[in-house]
């Protein structure tokens, strides 16, 4: 069925609680309000103000309460509006609910959710446009996806809440009102780890993550070149064995990332393919990121921050003809190097 | 013949109903830290620890005061807890040595201390974190229609972070099945508390939140158990969260590193006046329970037992390689560096 994938979420989340009366959601106006963006719509009305709750704007309180609720018996999943508010909360995530396993040998566990929306679009400014994957990236004992639509969000988001390790779900915000023919009930249900090819190719492997997975496909129409491009949906533990086996075929690969330059998660997958597969490689990796700058405010500017599909074009033009690595449009510029 | 040393961590916690286990307990648990103050200034041990010496009652108040399906959640000063709460004298050595032999195989070390068994959630290295999260505890209960309570213990230092605060606020509004227990031992890491801290009783900070709260003096066990017994009554009744202020003293500087030099001469002399050890020996022997050659012949069995421990401990295999690939997830095979 086509749904937006805020309506996919809310529907993926009333599917667990469904099966699973010990799956709860807490979060800032999740429960009367439905959610800010409408990601909790109907949970309230059908599962009642013991397991949807409305919290205080107290992020570390409730994420802490969601991990002592996990390690004594409950699934909470909690909703974070924009991810930035996780930095007063970050201690419960990255040093209490991704080490409980570890520091109690097992017996205490965190089968935990935190959700929050990420990434530029939508004007909301430096403070609240980021995407952070980064922050949770570098943290064994977290697992954490991005979905690039409603499909994804659906199946991911399920699979989420029944991992038995704490899970983060960065939602692009920009895709929340996206519709999507998206397969709801058990077959729905996306594996973590598992990256999806989303169209095949033969010149180069476009990697891409949220809503850099659209603009990756548009670089790609029309193009004189093809690409697999791969929508790699979770980001840890990342599927290896797809990309490798993409850049074995196709010689080139390429990365789409919505974060600054320094530091992107895609660094990790350039140095892995680029160790790994360094004899099939024709030409180096390339990574399309944004500017090592905040978000900028105006609409205009905040689109020239983010990738964009002309960039990438042009950009693997030039890869396929020069053999060498574009310069990233700043830098050729004069903003940066 | 089975020993003190054989006893699993629920028995050694039944055990605790006899006051004069209590006097063992007690005696096993400062003998224990000086043992491992010892063994950290002589270099054997690698790391920090921070000790709890003087604050023992407060421990022992809480063990008789929880059941064991409650759920506790305290500090790196854990090891008095710990050992109160039923965990075996071998269990935490082993762990603060990082042997095989430690709780979970010697990977954590001394800030990391748990049991399932007895409620002992895994002791958390961040000052103030196990506020929210025995709040999260007490959610579970809500949740499930279970009769279980949770309990945070904390210190002085941590009423002026901010999972206090968040943590006793969700409590208060949810009314949730929690009782926070804070040893004010008088200092914050290096510092005075009444110069990091306003207010001269902490408990007033409960008023908040709406939430009743108790000031106990923290070198007698009936008192801090009385005390955490009616909180959880209240709390397993329905009526929510309560904070309770234990004062108390800490004999130790912070860690291992500090010598507690700030100290205004003293203070240590006037609290060893009020020794939790020797007030509780001096109620037994008043009540009969004792005398002073049973005190002293016991205060000497718990020596010997701790002692052996130490040399069983030191004498055991250090932990494995493999022991640190494990419990990082669920399936040990799905790690994000794979081959």
């Amino acid at each position: 069925m086509k749904l937006r994938m805020r309506q996919a979420i809310a529907r993926a989340i009333a599917d667990e609680m469904r099966s699973d009366p010990t799956v709860i959601v807490m979060g800032e106006d999740i429960a009367a309000a439905e959610g800010p963006f409408k990601t909790s719509e109907g949970l309230l009305d059908e599962f009642g103000p013991l397991r949807v709750r409305d919290t205080p704007i107290s992020e570390m309180g409730f994420c802490g309460a969601a991990v002592g609720a996990a390690a004594t018996g409950l699934k909470p999943v909690v909703e974070i509006m924009f991810v930035e508010f996780l930095g007063v909360a970050l201690d419960m995530v990255v040093t209490e609910a991704a080490k409980l396993r570890y520091l109690s040998g097992g017996s205490y566990t965190a089968p935990m959710v935190v959700r929050a929306s990420v990434g530029a679009g939508l004007g909301f400014g430096s403070q609240h446009s980021q995407t952070l994957e980064t922050w949770m990236y570098a943290c064994p004992g977290l697992k954490l996806v991005v979905p690039s639509g409603a499909g994804s969000a659906y199946g991911l988001v399920r699979s989420a809440i029944r991992d038995p390790d704490p899970v983060i779900v960065l939602e692009p915000r920009v895709l929340y009102g996206e519709r999507e023919e998206t397969i709801v009930g058990d077959e729905g249900i996306i594996p973590l780890g598992v990256a999806n090819l989303v169209q095949s190719g033969s010149d180069v492997t476009i990697v891409a993550l949220g809503q850099t997975v659209g603009t990756a496909v548009a670089a790609a129409k029309g193009a004189g070149w093809t690409a697999d491009v791969i929508d790699l949906r979770t980001l840890v533990p990342w599927d290896r064995e797809r990309v490798c086996e993409s850049v074995e075929r196709t010689g080139r690969l390429v990365l789409v990332e919505e974060s600054p330059y320094s530091g992107g998660w895609g660094t990790e997958i350039a140095a892995h393919i680029a160790g790994d597969c360094f004899h099939a490689l024709r030409s180096p990796v390339v990574r399309f990121t944004c500017p090592d700058i905040p978000v900028p405010y105006p609409a205009h500017l905040e689109q020239r921050y983010l990738p964009s599909a002309d960039d990438i074009r042009a950009g693997i033009d030039e890869l396929i003809a020069s053999g060498r690595r574009p310069r990233p449009w700043w830098e050729k510029e004069g903003y940066a190097s | 013949m089975t020993t003190a040393l054989d006893h699993t961590p629920l028995q050694r916690r039944a055990a605790l109903a006899d006051p004069v286990q209590q006097l063992d307990r007690m005696l096993e648990i400062r003998h224990f830290e000086d043992r491992i103050k010892e063994l950290f200034g002589q270099g054997l041990i690698h790391g920090t620890t921070h000790t709890c010496q003087g604050q023992e009652a407060v421990s022992i108040g809480l063990a008789l005061a929880a059941r064991t399906t409650d759920h506790v959640c305290c500090t790196y000063r854990g090891h008095g807890h710990a050992l109160a709460l039923g965990m075996t004298p071998h269990s935490v050595l082993g762990e603060i040595t990082g042997r095989v032999t430690g709780t979970i195989g010697g990977v954590g070390g001394s800030m990391h201390l748990s049991d399932r068994s007895v409620g002992l959630m895994p002791t958390s290295a961040i000052v103030g974190a196990g506020i929210p999260i025995a709040a999260g505890a007490a959610l579970t209960a809500q949740v499930l229609g279970q009769d279980h309570c949770a309990v945070a213990l904390f210190g002085d230092g941590a009423t002026n972070i901010g999972a206090f605060h968040e943590g006793l606020n969700l409590a208060a509004i949810w009314r949730l099945p929690v009782v926070f227990v804070c040893e004010n031992n008088v200092y914050g890491e290096y510092s005075r508390f009444d110069t990091t801290t306003p207010v001269e009783d902490l408990a007033v900070r409960a008023t908040s939140y709406g939430m009743p709260s108790e000031v106990v003096d923290g070198q007698v066990i009936g008192d801090v158990s009385a005390a955490i017994e009616r909180a959880l009554a209240r709390a397993r009744g329905g009526d929510g969260p309560t904070l309770i202020e234990c004062k108390t003293y800490r004999y130790s500087g912070h860690s291992r590193a500090d010598a507690a030099t700030y100290r205004p001469a003293g203070e240590l002399d006037t609290w060893l006046a009020r020794d939790p050890i020797v007030l509780h020996r001096r109620s037994l022997i008043e009540r009969g329970l004792l005398d002073d050659e049973a005190a002293d012949r016991l205060a000497a069995d718990v020596q010997a037992r701790i002692e052996s421990c130490i040399e069983e401990t030191m004498a055991s295999e250090p932990a494995t390689v493999a022991s640190m690939f494990r419990h990082v997830y669920a399936t040990t095979t799905t790690t994000t560096t794979g081959s």
